[in-house]
């Protein structure tokens, strides 16, 4: 108990950069989510293969093995470019190419979310009946006023609850990122293991304020979707 | 106003829509009746390419929309719609309903989009309700929003899908008198109905359609007091 207040302070450091890291990459996520939800409703079959190949990929790999890609695989290709371009054409090497740990973060976490967000506005414009985009195209509007005066309105309403879900998934799924170095609530606990050796007072706190934030954010969503309801 | 030439749909195997010809002169008000699976609502969904015709041609008001140099969205400014479950916006209410499409498909100000959509929403009864949305009026006052809708594009056809197939029958006359009062007004109607009564009242020509074709059309009067076709007699029959 002695311990758990000690570190107390110190974890909620790692706390505050959890939640910072979540909120940034599940807006960013969303903005993907968006473009990429809407590119799998595309008539063209190019736009749909991207979409799709993009979800395919982000939710049928590992959170761990894309933040090790990104983090670790990414670079080794840039310097390695670097060194092909130097050998070949004489062009002089930048310097070294490294991953801003912060960048990395946001980057897995961001385009993680986004497949999953992207299959969220997916379901919600495609749960607003057929009735809805045939009235507004009689009315003379284009497919492009259509769905931004009249259909994703109506489907961002719907898809509150589940991109509420989605932001606490992600706010646990940024602890994989300790495995790459990036010092969130996960880490903390880690280091100050390293320090102090009492893991049991020491990772239950952590787990205590984990469950508090997504308490805190379910709650959060149970009212807005039951004041959604009633509107 | 209106001309289909050897219009024909399929859905897939399906020939929903067997080789239409058919003429709708300016202000007259055309029914279309006939069992469900009969055509008549896709044919009518054709008139303003909600369904794209397999092959045949539509014409409104002289322009060929199946010509695909057609802009569809300036010939559909021309032809309102109505639906059988009214698909009034439920996000907006009555009279946002009414002025969205002027506010941003004809560009009208806030102002002149406002005035225009009360005007219209007095016309059809519901200026108290201008502030109410969709899900606080009954199913007879949502399709008259709808109607106010179509409208506010000041277009010159106003096609109806089953206007009133699913309104609780209490409701049913109001939504009737308002589109007696368009026909009294001079409007071009197509309307698929089941209304026969309405049909008879309001309608200079029925077109009755059977397997996708149109096996009969007349006055109400001749449709309805003497079909010369036996399939007409019996839907008649069991409908009246």
């Amino acid at each position: 108990m002695d311990i758990a207040i000690q570190i107390l302070p110190t974890l909620l450091l790692g706390a505050e950069v959890t939640l910072r890291l979540t909120v940034i990459s599940v807006s960013i996520g969303c903005v993907i989510g968006l473009f990429m939800g809407l590119a799998r409703l595309s008539k063209s079959r190019i736009l749909r293969a991207v979409g799709t190949a993009y979800v395919d990929f982000f939710r049928g790999t590992p959170l761990l093995v894309q933040a090790l890609v990104i983090y670790f695989g990414i670079p080794q290709l840039i310097n390695d470019f670097q060194t092909w371009l130097a050998v070949t054409y004489d062009i002089p090497r930048f310097q070294t190419f490294r991953f801003d740990i912060w960048a990395a973060a946001i980057l897995v976490c961001s385009l993680n979310s986004g497949a999953y967000i992207a299959e969220i506005f997916r379901a919600g414009v495609q749960s607003i009946e057929r009735g809805q985009m045939e009235a507004a195209r009689s009315l003379g509007m284009t497919h492009v006023q259509a769905m931004r005066y009249v259909i994703l309105p109506q489907a961002f309403k719907r898809v509150i609850p589940p991109l509420g879900n989605e932001f606490i998934l992600m706010l646990k799924d940024t602890s994989i990122l300790s495995a790459i170095g990036f010092v969130e609530l996960t880490r903390r606990a880690q280091l100050i293991n390293a320090d102090l050796v009492a893991p049991f007072p020491i990772y239950i706190t952590a787990a205590l304020i984990y469950l508090a934030m997504t308490l805190t954010f379910s709650r959060l969503v149970d009212w807005l979707e039951r004041r959604l309801k009633t509107e | 106003m209106i001309e289909t030439r050897n219009l024909v749909k399929n859905f897939g195997s399906l020939e929903v829509l067997k080789g239409i010809n058919c003429r709708i002169r300016e202000g007259e008000v055309v029914c279309m009746i006939g069992a469900s699976g009969s055509g008549k609502s896709t044919f009518l969904r054709c008139l303003n390419l909600l369904e794209q015709p397999t092959s045949g041609e539509v014409y409104i008001d002289g322009v060929c929309l199946t010509d695909p140099k057609v802009d569809i969205n300036k010939v559909r400014q021309k032809t309102g719609m109505v639906f059988q479950l009214f698909n009034l916006f439920p996000h907006k209410t009555a009279l946002e309903n009414v002025t969205l499409a002027p506010k941003k498909v004809l560009r009208l100000s806030p102002k002149e989009a406002d005035e225009r959509g009360r005007a219209l929403l007095a016309k059809v009864g519901l200026s108290d309700k201008a502030h109410a949305y969709p899900s606080q009026l009954s199913g007879g006052q949502q399709q008259r929003v709808a109607i106010a809708r179509a409208l506010a594009m000041q277009p010159k056809v106003m096609l109806f899908d089953e206007p009133t197939s699913s309104l609780d029958p209490e409701m049913v006359g109001e939504v009737l008198a308002v589109m007696k009062d368009l026909a009294r007004e001079g409007m071009t109607m197509a309307v698929v109905t089941h209304e026969m009564g309405f049909a008879r009242e309001v309608a200079d020509r029925v077109l009755f359609l059977h397997e996708g074709q149109i096996l009969e059309e007349g006055t109400p009067q001749e449709i309805f007091s003497s079909p010369r076709e036996e399939r007409t007699r019996a839907f008649l029959s069991k409908i009246l």
